[in-house]
C-alpha cells in the first residue's frame, strides 16, 4: 500500500461521502431537528426545575437540559452511524461497494476510510447542535468544545464500526430497517444518555446494570466528561476496545472468503 | 487524547482566578462552623461551636468571627487565625441574627422569643441596652454610616428603624408577610426588606421612609409559594442586589435601578443566606436542605461548584 495511493483513496471516499450527505437535504435536516425536538420538548417534560443532584463531571446542580445534551450528541452520532451503514447496504445492493472493495488496497483500510469519512461528515452537525443548545442555557466551558472533538471522533468511530458490523450481517435493506429498530432504541434508551445511573437504579438494578455495561453509555460519558474538561479513562478505554472489536468483526464480516458473505454465496 | 485533555485542564486552571479568601458557614443542625478555602473551593475544617448556630459575622478588623447560638443564648467568638472558639458573649435569649456596628464596638442582636433587640458591648462583654420591637425579630441591618439599625419582625410584618446612638425607635414600616432579611444600599439611601411568604422584596427610601418599589420573583415551573425571599446581599457599587429564594433553590440577581431580576442561579436546596466576595466577583449561597454551599461566578453568570459543608448550612460570610 503506497501512502500516496492510500491518501488519494481516502480523499476520494471522503469526497463521495460529503457529496452524498450534502445531497440528502432531508437527512441533514432531520439529523439536526431530531436532537432539538428531544431537547425542546422531551427535556421540557423532565425539566426537574429543582435541579438534578450532583453527578460527575458536573460540580453543581444542573437542569435536565444540561444533563441530556451530551446524550443527544451521542444519539446524533448513533443515528448517523446507522444511516451511514444503511447507505453501505444500499451500496452493496447497487454494486458500488463491490467496486470499492476491489480497489487495490487492503480491505480493512477501505472500510476504515469509509468509516472515518462518515464520522468527519457527521461532526459539523453535532457541533451545530451543541451551539444551538446554548440557547437552552447549556453552556459548557469554551475549551470544552475543543476538548470534546477527539471524544466525538472516537465515539463516532466506535458507533460507525458497530454500524459496519451490523451492515455486514444483514442481507437486505428490508432486514436492515428492522435491525435499526432493534439496535438503535435499546442502545439509546438503556444508557446514561437520558438518565444518570442512580436514576436508573431507582427503577431497578437490572436496567442500571445494562446501562452500565452498554458501550453507548461509555460513549455518552466520554463526551460528557470531555465537554466539561474532565477525562474519564474507563469510558475512553471501553470505547476504544469496542471500536477495535467491532471493526475487526466487521472486516471479517466483509471478507468474501471467510465472512458471512461467503455463506450467502458471495451475493452483494 | 489524554495529553490534550491534560493540557486543557492546565490551561483552564491557569485561567481561573486565585482568590485568597475563606468562607465561613454556620451549620444549624451540626452545631459547627465550616471553613471553606475560596481558591480551591474545598472544605478545610469544621469547628465545634454552641448549639443551633445561625447568624454569623466578622469583626470590623476581620480577626474574629461572631456566631449566634440560638439554643445556648450566647455568641461564640472564633479566632480566625487559630480557628478555634476563644470566648463567649452574652446575647439575650435565642439570638438568631445580628449585625456588627461599623464602630466595631457593638453588636445588635435579634432575640426572637423576647421581641427585643439587644445591644452588646464587645469589649465589656455585656448587654448594654435593649430595644423593644415587634413579635419574632429576625433580620438586622445597619446603615454604612452607622446611624440607623433596621430590624424586621416576622409575625408583626414590620421593619423597625432604630437610632443606634439613643437606641430609640425612629419608625415602624409595614412590609409583606413574614419579613426575613433587611439590607441597606451602600450609599444608605435605600433599605431592602425580604418577605418569606409573599416572596417579594420591598424597597424603601431611607430619607422619606416611603416605599419606592417592590421586587417580584418568578421561577418558571415553580409555584408561587415555593419562591420565598430570604437573605439579601447588596453589591458595594450599589448596582446589584442578590436575594436567596429558599425552596425554589434559586438565587436572584436584581438590578437595583429597574428592580428587575437579571438572572436566576440554580443552587443547592433551600438557600438561606448569600455572601459576596471582597472583589465582588463571586457569590456564595448557604443551602440549608442539601447541606452544601454553591459558588457563583458573577462575571460569567454561572454556578461553578457546590461543596458539602455539613447539615443545615444557614449563615455565610467571606473573610480573608
Amino acid at each position: 500500500m503506497k501512502t500516496r495511493h492510500a491518501v488519494r483513496a481516502l480523499i476520494g471516499i471522503l469526497r463521495r461521502e460529503t457529496l452524498r450527505t450534502l445531497r440528502q437535504r432531508g437527512r441533514l435536516l432531520s439529523a439536526i431537528i431530531r436532537p432539538l425536538v428531544w431537547l425542546a420538548i422531551f427535556a421540557a417534560g423532565f425539566r426537574s426545575v429543582l435541579g438534578l443532584s450532583i453527578t460527575p463531571p458536573y460540580q453543581t446542580y444542573v437542569l435536565y437540559e444540561v444533563y441530556v445534551v451530551p446524550g443527544l450528541a451521542a444519539m446524533m452520532l448513533l443515528f448517523h452511524a446507522m444511516a451511514s451503514s444503511l447507505a453501505m447496504v444500499y451500496d452493496r445492493e447497487m454494486g458500488s461497494m463491490r467496486l470499492l472493495l476491489t480497489a487495490p488496497l487492503p480491505r480493512w483500510y477501505l472500510l476504515a476510510a469509509r468509516m472515518l469519512a462518515s464520522v468527519v461528515v457527521g461532526l459539523p452537525l453535532v457541533y451545530l447542535f451543541l451551539l444551538i443548545a446554548r440557547y437552552w442555557d447549556v453552556r459548557p466551558p469554551v475549551l470544552g468544545y475543543l476538548a470534546v472533538f477527539p471524544a466525538l471522533v472516537l465515539a463516532g468511530l466506535m458507533l460507525g464500526a458497530f454500524g459496519l458490523l451490523v451492515s455486514s450481517i444483514s442481507t437486505q435493506m428490508e432486514n436492515f430497517a428492522g435491525v435499526m429498530n432493534f439496535v438503535i432504541f435499546p442502545t439509546f434508551f438503556a444508557s446514561t444518555a437520558l438518565y444518570p445511573i442512580w436514576r436508573l437504579a431507582e427503577a431497578g438494578p437490572v436496567l442500571a446494570n445494562i446501562a452500565a455495561w452498554n458501550p453507548f453509555s461509555s460513549a455518552v460519558e466520554l463526551i460528557r466528561f470531555t465537554l466539561y474538561l474532565r477525562f474519564d479513562p474507563v469510558s475512553a478505554l471501553v470505547v476504544l476496545a469496542c471500536l477495535v472489536v467491532f471493526f475487526l468483526a466487521a472486516v471479517v464480516g466483509y471478507d468474501p472468503g471467510r465472512g458471512l458473505w461467503s455463506r450467502r454465496g458471495g451475493e452483494g | 487524547m489524554q495529553v490534550l485533555i491534560a493540557l486543557l485542564l492546565v490551561m483552564s486552571a491557569l485561567a481561573a482566578p486565585a482568590a485568597a479568601e475563606t468562607i465561613y458557614v454556620s451549620n444549624e443542625q451540626d452545631n459547627t462552623v465550616a471553613i471553606v478555602d475560596g481558591a480551591t473551593m474545598t472544605l478545610q475544617a469544621t469547628i465545634d461551636v454552641g448549639r443551633r448556630p445561625r447568624g454569623l459575622a466578622l469583626s470590623v478588623d476581620k480577626k474574629t468571627l461572631f456566631v449566634a447560638e440560638g439554643d445556648d443564648n450566647r455568641l461564640d467568638l472564633v479566632d480566625i487565625a487559630k480557628r478555634q472558639v476563644v470566648g463567649q458573649l452574652p446575647s439575650g435569649a435565642d439570638p438568631e441574627f445580628f449585625v456588627v456596628h461599623p464602630d466595631g464596638k457593638r453588636l445588635f442582636v435579634a432575640n426572637e422569643n423576647d421581641n427585643l433587640v439587644s445591644v452588646v458591648d464587645i469589649a465589656a462583654g455585656k448587654v448594654v441596652g435593649t430595644v423593644d420591637v415587634g413579635v419574632e425579630p429576625e433580620g438586622l441591618a445597619v446603615s454604612a454610616d452607622g446611624s440607623t439599625v433596621a430590624c424586621t419582625s416576622e409575625t408583626t410584618s414590620m421593619v423597625h428603624l432604630i437610632d443606634s446612638r439613643s437606641l430609640e425607635l425612629i419608625d415602624n414600616l409595614l412590609v409583606d408577610t413574614r419579613p426575613r432579611a433587611a439590607a441597606f444600599s451602600a450609599d444608605g439611601k435605600q433599605l431592602w426588606v425580604s418577605s418569606e411568604l409573599r416572596g417579594t422584596v420591598t424597597v424603601f427610601d431611607t430619607a422619606t421612609r416611603a416605599q419606592t418599589g417592590k421586587v417580584e420573583f418568578m421561577v418558571p415551573g415553580i409555584r408561587r409559594e415555593g419562591v420565598q425571599a430570604v437573605g439579601i446581599e447588596m453589591s458595594r457599587d450599589g448596582a446589584t442586589a442578590y436575594v436567596a429564594l429558599g425552596p425554589s433553590n434559586r438565587v436572584a440577581e436584581v438590578d437595583t435601578m429597574t428592580l428587575k431580576v437579571r438572572h436566576l442561579y440554580l443552587v443547592g436546596q433551600r438557600p438561606w443566606h448569600v455572601a459576596l466576595s471582597d472583589d465582588q466577583k463571586r457569590l456564595v449561597s448557604a443551602n440549608g436542605n442539601s447541606g452544601d454551599i454553591s459558588f457563583i461566578d458573577l462575571e460569567n453568570q454561572e454556578v461553578v461548584k457546590s461543596v458539602p459543608v455539613g447539615r443545615g448550612p444557614w449563615g455565610v460570610v467571606i473573610g480573608p
